[in-house]
């Protein structure tokens, strides 16, 4: 009986200095839930751009002032004003023109609405210019088959085959003017240049010259014969109040029937236009289109980052914790890293500018490429002197990091490789670096995360609204380091604040968004597999 | 590294030994003394080390016992702030010599600690360690090394199946015993082993006791050691330290049962550690 009071009492002791377990947790729980809200509404926002919406045919009230009569448009939001607690909606009327080339997105107050209805032979069509068409196809006039009606049978794959047709067509047309028309373009500012340097070779070029220029105004005229052809082809269109159109069908790169679409339809299609996303360039003022280049242009520069700060880190690091005499000098400098990472990166981004384009830069060019001066080729922003900048603001972390793995090897394993008669550089390198790699990597993998979500420095150093070729090719020498280049943190920024439809960038700045953090998500994950796979190889050995 | 400053005094005669094998004298400590900064580790230790023998030296903790042990490999080098006075002589040359190069020295005296190190490698390359430092690279050499050192080790039938396996797979003893292979790999004429089974249950520690027995044939070995009855079963000579200072040097057997010094008898039934 005793012995069960004994248990009661321990029993129903309170807790003793575990009162506050709940505050930690508090704070874990709160960070989570801010983190997993951010990521919840990017996913969610970023994701719904690819999903095709029903298009609806909105009647609106006579005289109400987001206009009046029958209009077809994608209902994206309804919600209720914040001044005026009027119930509104967003739709997406879509059709804008040469002639009316204004916001495509209007605001309508729900009152004005006399009906909706979703009609099921809507279209809707993406096109190069002025972003999607809604309309009711009428006919289709076609060179090969002449007109079609679009109640026949006939009308899909004709119109399928027009698109097909056209996009060959602009693709013949791309290659044309970028590859051939480009490698002319090219030839031409080299021999102009030669004659410059060398006046003696003024007749055989200007000769060249003028076979290049005969060429070039051949090419020219088959390209306008392909812009011509795009022309042909032709979709009547009507829109919702009436109004007939006449679409030349180069101009469409895909339509489809939202409203006749089932659930594994839509989902077909949202793959599709998310594939499109990542892999074309983009158009219209980045608004439209895909953002490869601006996918492709951060993954090199993080990745040249990468290559050019780790090897600077770990050999920094090295110094000052294995070679260097500890004490106050070294401790300053160790100071003064750790707060070279609370430096504003636009100063590194200045820095970068003054230093790595002005002044190095020019040397280069004065040097090396002279002869193209005075227009500047390394003088001038550049993915190279990006990827420099961006691996000067991330020294610090792979510093700190490093010297924090070299110092967490035991003394035991150095002294065993002193004993076996391997010098201080052989420990450092056989024994010493590879028990620190996992540590090492943590550090890149925070400066990887760190340099790709840059954006104000690369602003002053090389990044570009639209580059118009990437920072690798096939084009030799395969390695342009002193082209322009795009990054989706940039892209965010511009498509999201310097776009003139600023509803029709916002979806494209959620989905931008989301790739930014996929991509890191991704080279960190690599890096951590990395670093598992070493960390199992170099596990410290335990009784 | 820069040679350590030596001062050492080499017109001091050998103090007296306290039997006559001491005519051979492999490693010869004259008049050592050692700081830590101002700890006075070491105090005027003098004391002759013969060949192919094995030699314990015994002593409370801090007595400086592995300070010396250190000092004849020139490990305390690493240390900063340190400090030495006197000379220790490797079969008759000053291992403080300025022409003495450290990298050398620690090829002839190899080292074993108290915690078992082996590298984050294989088995393989932790035992031809030394070998790779050196540059040598030729595989029917290291094959040869690795089995005659793993043997040496009595290792050899516990891991030759498993080479190329981490060698952080193995058990505690089966380390120690790896880093005793990897120690005498490249033949070194001195091992020093530094508590080497501080870390270990009792059946490995009688392997490696069985094990220095073998290794006394080819190498002289100094060993450090807490357990007395260790020094008693497997050593031929016993310093006793106490201090920093050395209290008393003989036959095992003579300070174990007959000592002559009060503080040894005191240690060594147990009176203060």
């Amino acid at each position: 009986m005793a012995d069960s009071a004994a248990a009661a009492s321990l029993k129903s002791k309170p807790p003793q200095g575990e009162a506050k377990v709940w505050l930690t947790g508090m704070g874990l729980a709160v960070g989570i839930v801010m983190v997993a809200v951010l990521l919840g509404l990017i996913l969610v926002r970023g994701t719904n751009v690819f999903w095709p919406k029903r298009v609806t045919e909105i009647t609106l009230r006579e005289g109400s002032p987001s206009g009046s009569g029958v209009k077809l448009g994608e209902i994206m939001v309804r919600q209720d004003n914040v001044t005026t607690g009027v119930e509104e909606w967003l739709v997406h009327f879509g059709n804008k023109s040469k002639a009316d080339p204004s916001t495509s997105y209007r605001y309508v107050a729900s009152g004005d609405v006399l009906s909706t209805r979703q009609p099921q032979d809507v279209m809707v069509a993406e096109r190069m210019e002025y972003g999607d068409a809604i309309f009711y196809p009428v006919r289709l006039t076609t060179r090969a088959d002449g007109v079609i009606e679009a109640t026949g049978p006939k009308f899909r794959p004709a119109l399928e085959a027009a698109l097909k047709q056209a996009e060959s067509v602009r693709q013949k047309l791309y290659h044309l003017e970028r590859k051939d028309i480009g490698r002319i373009s090219k030839q031409l500012v080299r021999l102009e240049k030669e004659i410059r340097i060398d006046p003696s070779r003024e007749t055989a070029n200007r000769l060249e010259i003028e076979r290049l220029n005969a060429a070039y105004e051949k090419l020219a005229e088959q390209a306008r014969g392909l812009r011509a052809e795009l022309e042909k082809d032709i979709l009547t269109v009507r829109l919702a109040d009436g109004e007939e159109r006449e679409q030349p069908t180069g101009d469409l790169i895909h339509v489809y029937e939202p409203n006749k679409l089932g659930f594994g339809g839509r989902l077909a299609l949202a793959f599709k236009q998310f594939f499109a996303f990542l892999t074309e360039d983009p158009r219209e003022a980045n608004t439209e289109g895909g953002i490869f280049p601006a996918i492709f242009g951060t993954f090199v520069m993080t990745i040249l980052m990468s290559i050019v700060v780790t090897p600077l880190g770990v050999i920094a690091a090295i110094y000052l914790r294995e070679y260097a005499r500890q004490g106050t000098f070294v401790r300053i400098v160790r100071i003064s890293v750790n707060n070279l990472a609370g430096v504003p990166s636009i100063v590194f981004g200045v820095f970068g500018l003054g230093f790595f384009v002005y002044t190095i830069g020019h040397q280069v060019d004065n040097w090396f490429f002279s002869s193209s001066l005075p227009t500047p080729t390394f003088g001038t922003g550049g993915i190279m002197w990006a990827s420099l900048t961006l691996a000067l603001l991330t020294l610090p972390v792979v510093i700190v990091a490093t010297e924090e793995a070299l110092g967490a090897v035991p003394r035991g394993v150095r002294e065993a490789s002193l004993a076996c008669g391997a010098s201080k550089w052989q420990t450092i390198q056989r024994v010493v670096l590879p028990a620190s790699a996992p540590g090492i990597l943590t550090g890149v993998i925070l400066a990887m995360a760190r340099g790709a979500g840059e954006v104000a420095p690369l602003m002053l150093v090389g990044v570009v609204k639209l580059a118009p070729s990437l920072p690798l090719d096939f084009e030799p020498p395969f390695i342009h380091a002193d082209r322009k280049f795009m990054h989706l943190g940039f892209h965010i920024y511009d498509v999201g604040f310097q776009s003139p439809d600023a509803e029709a960038a916002k979806p494209m700045v959620f989905a931008t968004t989301l790739l930014l953090i996929v991509l890191v998500v991704v080279m960190n994950l690599t890096a951590i597999i990395i670093r598992n796979k070493l960390r199992k190889k170099y596990a410290s050995g335990t009784f | 590294m820069p040679p350590a400053l030596s001062n050492s005094s080499t017109e001091a005669t050998p103090a007296a030994g306290p039997d006559d094998v001491l005519n051979s004298a492999y490693i010869d400590v004259r008049q050592f003394n050692f700081w830590y900064g101002a700890k006075h580790a070491i105090q005027n230790v003098s004391m002759q080390i013969p060949e192919k023998q094995v030699t314990a030296l015994i002593g409370p903790s801090g007595c400086g016992k592995s300070t010396l042990l250190r000092n004849m490999n020139r490990m305390n080098d690493l240390i900063d702030g340190v400090r030495h006075e006197g000379d220790i002589l490797l079969d008759g040359t000053s291992l403080y010599d300025p022409s003495v190069e450290v990298i050398s020295l620690r090829k002839r005296v190899g080292m074993v600690f108290q915690k078992s190190n082996p590298f984050a490698k294989s088995i393989y390359e932790n035992v031809i360690f030394s070998l790779r430092v050196a540059g040598r690279n030729k595989k029917a050499e290291l094959d040869e090394v690795v089995e005659r050192s793993l043997k040496g080790a009595a290792l050899w039938d516990e891991v030759k199946d498993r080479l190329n396996e981490s060698a952080y797979g193995l058990s505690g003893g089966q380390m120690q015993r790896l880093c005793i292979a990897r120690a005498i790999a490249n033949r070194p004429q001195i091992l020093l082993m530094d508590e080497p089974c501080a870390a270990l249950d009792p059946i490995a520690t009688l392997k490696i006791e069985d094990l220095i027995q073998d290794l006394k044939k080819e190498f002289t070995i100094v060993i450090v050691t807490h357990n007395m009855h260790q020094a008693t079963r497997c050593s031929d000579r016993t310093a006793f330290f106490y201090l920093g200072e050395l209290i008393e040097y003989d036959q095992t057997g003579v300070i174990f049962n007959t000592p002559r010094e009060s503080k040894t008898e005191a240690y060594i039934s147990g009176l203060f550690s």
